[in-house]
């Protein structure tokens, strides 16, 4: 097992290295240029992001035979914040969750189309999803805290990945990352329940980046919050970026403006059979997308025009 | 506008009656359960309490009435009580998780086991005491009737019970603290044994406790693996003969009694320690419950 592991990280450098020579050329034509016609279906307005970490395409996620969405072609940027926005039901969360493998969990789940993260295939056969879980870390739209105390919440990551090192210090890294240690140093051994729900969506933040992931996944973690504490975990986005590269669902398109370098906006198809299908209607920088989006469909949803 | 000033009008006399009928109508059913149980109770108490000495619970059974106990049978419950706790506590968890965590409901194997788990809980249970004699006692593994035997049968008796609790105990564990798990890149089995057990421990006990409960009563499976009905020694081991204390109970009732030796007040001491035992059972299930239960 080992020797694979080792194998893949190899061809992923590799890969990388291809694509770091490739890349600024499409970039610097997709800037350049604005009347570049439409790659793989999208919108001519799409832009590369500087360096990808997810590079998806034609991605069609599907439960039970029947499209959740599909036709997705984009990639993520490394250290930024992607958010991905649109009504309900138009797909956000189940293309989040395909970006860690967390659909495997759901009986009758199929993702088609290709999941590259770093390069390498996430729906390879060859492809441990624990692993992958591990280096992709997820934060849920309800806190989820396990029913144990504030330092077992953070300490069960790197007890179960047998991370080595002093475990206190850890709990201690993580918790200050998160900016959560000066609230709850004093009641580390106290029960993760007793939080408030700011807190707690902090705690599962600090949970998940004590397992030291690369990407964070944020599937709408301020719905169940208050102002404030949306608020604060706006700012520890921010900080995040630096190190994390992030993707966040959300419903709030004030926090898309507020946080993300890029966005995806996402809309919902009827097909003739009256089946309801995800789809991608473009994606481009944040500043753009609020501002001087290329389609009309964006336009009237950013603007509010259509709920 | 009128109507609206008028006052808002009183129920009807009839409906009130209809009311109050079917409240004192529900109260007469409560109370005919629960005076049926006092009567039960104080019956027992009257003819018993006075024969529930220290020297009952140490003394083996004799002819003579005023020397007989209930010692023997005693450590023979607990024995196999024991054998019980030991048989079912693996096997009923290990079903429910695998029903709960990784049976594929649309394959007909899982649902066979499922619609047998349900039928095998409505089972008589001197059914089980045919099956235990069958297979246990002769049959191919042919241990006689010792504690081991008696001890697996009433085993197979509540297995069902467990494992319906520990089902449902498992599956009270919120979705979301598994994928919180499994996102931070713990296997199906890390999640499984250290976030969804723990905190369905105190479901799953309540559920073993109760299903004890319900095992330490059993008569008639015991007598017809051949439970001994006199017995002077404690089981001093899992190959030992033993007897339980509903055997001795039964058979104190069965006995002829007279002016000499009268066995009755022996067999109302013997349920009293039987009902005092599960209420100390039932007690420690509630308790169980209401401290450790996990409020999501």
């Amino acid at each position: 097992m080992a020797d694979r592991v080792t194998e893949h990280d190899e061809q992923r450098t590799e890969e990388t290295e291809q694509r770091g020579l490739t890349q600024p050329l499409e970039l610097r034509s997709a800037h350049g240029d604005s009347s570049v016609p439409a790659v793989d279906g999208m919108p001519e307005a799409e832009r590369r992001p500087r360096e990808a970490i997810f590079s998806l395409d034609d991605v069609m996620v599907s439960y039970n035979r029947k499209p959740a969405v599909r036709g997705v072609t984009f990639d993520i940027g490394k250290n930024e914040i992607t958010a991905l926005i649109g009504p309900s039901g138009c797909g956000k969360s189940t293309l989040i969750r395909c970006l860690n493998r967390m659909n495997d969990l759901i009986p009758g789940a199929k993702v088609e189309g290709k999941v590259l993260y770093h390069g390498q295939d996430l729906y390879d056969s060859a492809v441990d999803a624990v692993e992958v879980r591990k280096r992709i870390g997820m934060v849920f739209q309800k806190p989820n805290p396990f029913p144990k105390s504030i330092y077992d919440n953070i300490a069960f990551g790197p007890r179960v990945l047998g991370m080595k090192g002093n475990m206190d210090e850890l709990v201690e890294q993580a918790l200050t990352h998160a900016v959560l240690w000066d609230e709850v140093k004093d009641r580390l051994k106290t029960n993760a329940f007793g939080m408030s729900g700011g807190q707690q969506q902090r705690l599962c933040i600090a949970r998940c980046l004590a397992v030291e992931p690369d990407v964070i996944l944020m599937d709408e973690p301020c719905s169940a919050l208050d102002p404030i504490s949306t608020g604060k975990i706006e700012d520890l986005m921010l900080n995040l970026k630096n190190e994390y590269s992030i993707v966040i669902v959300t419903h709030n398109m004030q926090q898309a403006a507020r946080v993300s370098d890029r966005t995806a906006f996402f809309t919902v198809e009827l097909s003739e059979t009256e089946e309801r299908t995800g789809r991608v209607v473009e994606i481009d920088d944040t500043e753009k997308i609020f501002t001087n989006p290329s389609d009309p469909r964006t336009e009237a949803y950013v603007t509010g025009k259509v709920g | 506008m009128s109507a609206h000033a008028q006052p808002v009008g009183t129920p009807s006399a009839k409906n009130r009656a209809k009311d109050r009928g079917f409240v004192i109508g529900l109260l007469l059913c409560v109370g005919v359960s629960i005076l049926l149980l006092g009567v039960l109770l104080v019956d027992i108490v009257a003819d018993g309490a006075g024969n529930l000495t220290w020297n009952f619970i140490t003394s083996f059974s004799s002819i003579n009435a005023d020397q007989s106990g209930i010692q023997a049978a005693f450590w023979g419950t607990i024995w196999l009580m024991g054998v019980c706790a030991l048989f079912i506590v693996p096997v009923g968890v290990a079903t429910a998780v695998y029903l709960e965590e990784y049976a594929d409901e649309t394959r007909w194997y899982n649902r066979f086991i499922e619609l047998n788990i349900q039928n095998l809980a409505a089972v008589p249970s001197i059914v089980y005491g045919i099956l235990g004699l069958a297979f246990l006692v002769r049959g191919p593994l042919s241990l006689g009737p010792v504690i081991l035997a008696g001890g697996l049968t009433l085993g197979l008796l509540v297995l069902p019970v467990v494992i319906v609790a520990s089902r449902e105990a498992i599956r009270a564990v919120p979705p979301s603290i598994r994928e919180g798990s499994m996102a931070l890149g713990a296997t199906q089995w890390q999640t499984i044994w250290r976030q969804v057990l723990p905190a369905s421990i105190p479901g799953i006990a309540t559920g073993v406790i109760l299903a004890l409960a319900r095992a330490i009563g059993e008569t008639a499976p015991l007598i017809v693996i051949g439970a001994a009905t006199f017995i002077a020694f404690n089981p001093e081991g899992l190959d030992s003969a033993f007897t339980a204390m509903p055997i001795q109970i039964f058979d104190w009732i069965t006995r002829p009694s007279n002016d000499v030796n009268d066995y009755r007040p022996l067999a109302a001491a013997g349920i009293l320690l039987l009902m005092i035992m599960l209420l100390v059972m039932n007690s420690v299930a509630i308790w169980l419950r209401n401290r450790y239960e996990q409020k999501w």
